[in-house]
């Protein structure tokens, strides 16, 4: 099977992923495109782990995936804490650091 | 687990069975409960307390077992012959060849202790269920009770000497949390950090010995029995060996010993024991029976042979062992006199006891020692939960003879009689236990050619007589006083046991349907303390017919299981071996095949016979028949090198039982009773002119009250002049050293620096560095500037630098790729 296939797909998928991180303005949706970029980054694994018929790509995979989701945990905290605080999740408005 | 084979290959073989196999379970069981009543005490109905009495039950049964099954071993064997203890080890850790263990030695000695032990400990956790009741901290006493009893049975059941460390440090611990009980009072956890600190000087020494018998005796202990140079039996063979160095043996014995002194009481370092009172009383009851202070006693006596050899003990002089011992059952006697508070009298008087024990092996009276730790037990106990039942019930939580007893025993019929059954027990009257083992420490004492000490033992058997009369006195007869006479005087019994005000408030407000001594003066207590206190009083009359020697051997059974045979024994019967038998000094060598896997050396002698009858076999029998044959009475052990085999124990000679000295002593306890009865209706009955206020006119008596009152002034050496002594002195030479030499040497290079500093200021720094560094400021600046717009806080521009940046990577690395 050709592995360029998958690679593409995983290419497709992490630039639609940039591409939401830096255009969107929703914070949940920049968190919803990190997911895609992590899973893409996944697919590459799994793609080169069945090239070259070893394990490991598999298990950083799932180290991946169970990191995901201990991150977007942590992320979706953050959402709710800012909402709390300022009642809106527009990341343009977050520019306090700015210098 | 016998073949039939190996029964009628040797008459030798020695019963086991499974609770003297599974004697290790003993010490794990309340551990295990230690963590349910922590994790899910306070859930349960009872608050945790089912836990700890369930366990100790269990232990106590596991430990019946062990000690009937322990009983039909020594049955079974030969008379003479020595039973070897059932031993098994696991490897607990292990490091670059040294590996230790973790598991069990079970001897008679063992037995003994660890039947006491449970037995105590299940007493005081059901008296606790009463004495404690709606105490705020409830479910943490048991825990740390229960965990208490777990260490003292670990401590006893240990294989090798870190084991016993292990054990003893738990106990150091859970004595700090029971004793400072009631924290919040100032005095108790003082009392606990002093009980803690106090002992933890000693235990210095339990590490120091440990650490130099293990590399003294570990080459031997490896090649000989290939045991490691930890394990109890590899010690105690070793001792007797020969091989030790004189210096060797002797200082790790009395590193060890100083630990003892530490754990147990002794004189110089038993002041935290009185103090200790400052916990609940069913902690000192346990503390002071069967536990903590045995500890030090049960050291000695488990590893009696390093102390024998390292101690010179029965050499022909006073050893540091008697010393300590005999002037510790004096001091500590003298000071019960003039303490007001019942339980303080009996802390004096354990440690007065305990120095009898001490005594006792110290001059070579081993097994009348460690019976006297079996019946001390029940009696003390009975003593220390009687004084908690007045308290309890009649004195309104004081524990003050003098401002508040008097006249009890027609208010409390079974606690006065308990108390008085165990106050002749501990006086050693016939036919209570204590006659049948402090008579006879006494009497081997003298036996042994120790007179002087002999002496101080019946001095001391005078003046317990007498002070136990004076607290039996002072607090059931007479007149009631104070709270027993039905006062209030919240403010004086708040002042001296202010830690029971929590307490006695819950008293009374939980329990006011029988508990109702606010109202109605002095009463009995519930079925919950007398059950205990009547079951410890019929042991502390009854325990002494185990070893009761004025009948005749036929009652010296309690030598007859517990004191081991001072006899040549092969040494392939108590070693530790792995596997095949062949393969066996091989394998403990090389600490790799030490597996986890137990192993049993209880049926070791069966093995050797099984798979190598033709020569280990014929060995051992012809060691047996000669061991028998001429040293059954005078065995080499302890006084000379063993040409074959290894030695277990010292040889050592019992005095023969002669009523002439035992109504010698009677006499003098006697002459203590009624001298101290007149003192005491003179003094407080009568008040007699001639003897009130005798210590303010007696300028020589005066002086020895309040040498006494103030303790010998031990606490003040220790607190004030050896504490302060060495922590001044050196913080002053520490901020004179700060002040003088640290300052100039500080100051010299400062000024130098200084001088060096302007030229370089003036040279360097204004023209090269600022230089540089303004060179490097404006760039930066520069830099910041056009750089700033970048910096805009918004996050979709950061990630979409970071993308860019990422992507100019990969685009770099696949152009130099490429």
């Amino acid at each position: 099977m050709l592995v360029n296939q998958f690679l593409i797909l995983a290419a497709v998928l992490f630039c639609i992923g940039v591409y939401g991180v830096i255009a969107r303005k929703n914070a949940v949706l920049v968190l919803m495109s990190i997911e895609l970029i992590l899973n893409s980054v996944n697919i590459n694994l799994l793609a080169f782990s069945m090239r070259n018929g070893s394990l490991d790509g598999h298990i950083f995979a799932l180290y991946i995936i169970a990191i995901a989701a201990a991150e977007v945990g942590v992320g979706l905290a953050m959402v709710l804490l800012m909402y709390r605080n300022r009642r809106s999740i527009d990341l343009d408005e977050l520019s306090e650091m700015k210098g | 687990m016998f073949a039939e084979a190996t029964e009628v290959a040797t008459e030798a073989v020695l019963r086991s069975g499974w609770f003297l196999e599974h004697a290790w379970a003993i010490p794990v069981i309340p551990a295990l409960s230690f963590f349910l009543i922590i994790f899910f005490g306070k859930r349960m109905p009872k608050k945790g307390s089912e836990f700890g009495v369930a366990s100790m039950l269990g232990a106590l049964v596991f430990a019946g077992g062990a000690a009937y099954e322990w009983i039909q071993r020594v049955n079974g064997a030969p008379e003479g012959a020595f039973v070897s203890p059932v031993v098994k080890t696991w490897t607990w850790w292990q490091n670059s060849g040294i590996s230790f263990g973790i598991g069990q030695h079970v001897d008679g000695l063992t037995v003994a202790i660890l039947l006491v032990v449970a037995f105590i400990s299940t007493l005081v956790q059901i008296y606790s269920l009463e004495y404690l009741r709606g105490d705020r901290r409830y479910t943490h006493f048991f825990a740390s009770l229960t965990l208490f009893s777990a260490g003292m049975l670990n401590m006893v059941v240990a294989e090798n000497m870190i084991q016993l460390i292990l054990g003893w440090e738990i106990m150091g611990l859970c004595s700090f949390l029971l004793i400072g009980h009631w924290w919040e009072e100032g005095a108790n956890s003082r009392a606990a950090l002093k009980a803690f600190f106090t002992t933890r000087t000693g235990d210095i020494g339990l590490l120091t010995g440990t650490a130099i018998l293990f590399f003294s005796a570990n080459e031997w202990t490896t090649k000989t029995l290939g045991v490691s140079g930890f394990s109890i039996r590899g010690l105690s063979s070793w001792a007797l060996s020969g091989d030790p160095g004189h210096a060797a043996i002797t200082m790790g014995a009395i590193a060890l010993f100083i630990a003892a002194i530490g754990k147990s009481g002794q004189f110089p370092l038993h002041t935290w024991l009185p103090d200790a009172m400052a916990g609940p009383t069913p902690v000192s009851s346990l503390l002071h029976s069967s536990t903590m202070v045995v500890a030090g006693v049960f050291l000695v006596a488990r590893l009696y042979p390093v102390f024998f050899k390292g101690m010179d003990i029965l050499g022909g002089s006073a050893n540091f062992i008697v010393v300590i011992g005999g002037i510790t059952i004096v001091i500590a006697a003298l000071l019960a006199f003039v303490q007001t508070d019942i339980k303080k009298v009996l802390a004096y008087s354990t440690v007065s006891q305990l120095g009898y024990m001490m005594m006792g092996l110290g001059a070579g009276a081993w097994l009348p020692a460690v019976f006297h730790i079996f019946t001390h037990a029940f009696f003390k106990a009975c003593l220390f939960l009687g004084a908690g039942s007045i308290s309890h019930s009649s004195s309104h939580h004081s524990f003050e003879m003098k401002k508040d007893m008097g006249g009890l025993s027609k208010f409390m019929p079974i606690t006065f009689g308990t108390w008085i059954i165990s106050t002749l027990a501990l006086c050693g009257v016939f036919p209570f236990s204590g006659f049948f083992s402090k008579d006879e420490i006494i009497d081997n004492v003298g036996h042994n050619g120790y007179n002087v000490f002999m002496i101080v033992g019946l001095t001391g058997a005078f003046l317990t007589a007498a002070y136990m009369t004076r607290a039996t006195y002072l607090t059931f007869f007479g007149q009631p006083r104070g709270a027993s006479a039905g006062e209030h005087h919240e403010e004086e019994s708040h002042d001296s046991h202010a830690a029971h005000d929590d307490h006695a408030d819950h008293g009374h407000d939980t329990h006011d349907s029988h508990d109702a001594h606010a109202s109605h003066g002095p009463h009995e207590s519930g079925w919950l303390i007398t059950v205990p206190l009547i079951i410890l009083a019929t042991l502390a009359l009854g325990s002494g017919f185990l070893n009761a020697a004025p009948f005749g051997e036929k009652w010296e059974n309690f030598k007859k299981w517990v004191e081991p045979s001072a006899e040549v024994i092969n040494p392939t019967g108590i070693a530790y071996v792995v596997g095949s038998v062949g393969e066996s000094r091989v394998a403990s060598d090389t600490p790799t095949d030490s597996t986890i896997a137990p192993t049993e050396v209880a049926t070791e002698g069966e093995q050797v016979a099984v798979e190598d009858p033709a020569a280990s076999h014929t060995e051992g029998e012809a060691l047996m028949a000669e061991a028998s044959g001429e040293m059954h009475h005078e065995s080499p052990c302890g006084t000379e090198t063993p040409e074959q085999g290894v030695c277990m124990a010292p040889q050592i000679h019992h005095a023969p039982f002669k009523w002439s000295k035992a109504a010698t002593s009677m006499l003098i306890v006697l002459a203590g009773f009624l001298l101290s009865l007149f003192m005491c209706i003179q003094l407080y009955e009568k008040k007699n002119k001639k003897f009130v206020g005798l210590t303010e006119r007696n300028k020589a008596l005066g002086f020895g009250y309040k040498l006494l009152v103030n303790k010998y002034y031990l606490d003040v050496l220790y607190e004030k002049i050896i504490v302060r002594s060495i922590a001044h002195p050196i913080a002053g030479a520490v901020y004179r050293f700060n002040q003088k030499v640290l300052d100039g040497v500080v100051n010299g290079a400062g000024t130098t620096a200084k001088g060096i500093a302007g030229w370089v200021y003036r040279n360097i720094d204004q023209r090269v560095v600022d230089g540089a560094v303004n060179g490097t400021g404006s760039v930066a600046h520069g830099a910041g500037s056009a750089l700033r717009p970048v910096q805009s806080g918004k996050v979709n521009q950061y990630g979409a630098l970071l993308f860019g940046a990422a992507a100019i990577g990969a685009l770099v690395l696949v152009i130099v790729n490429t």
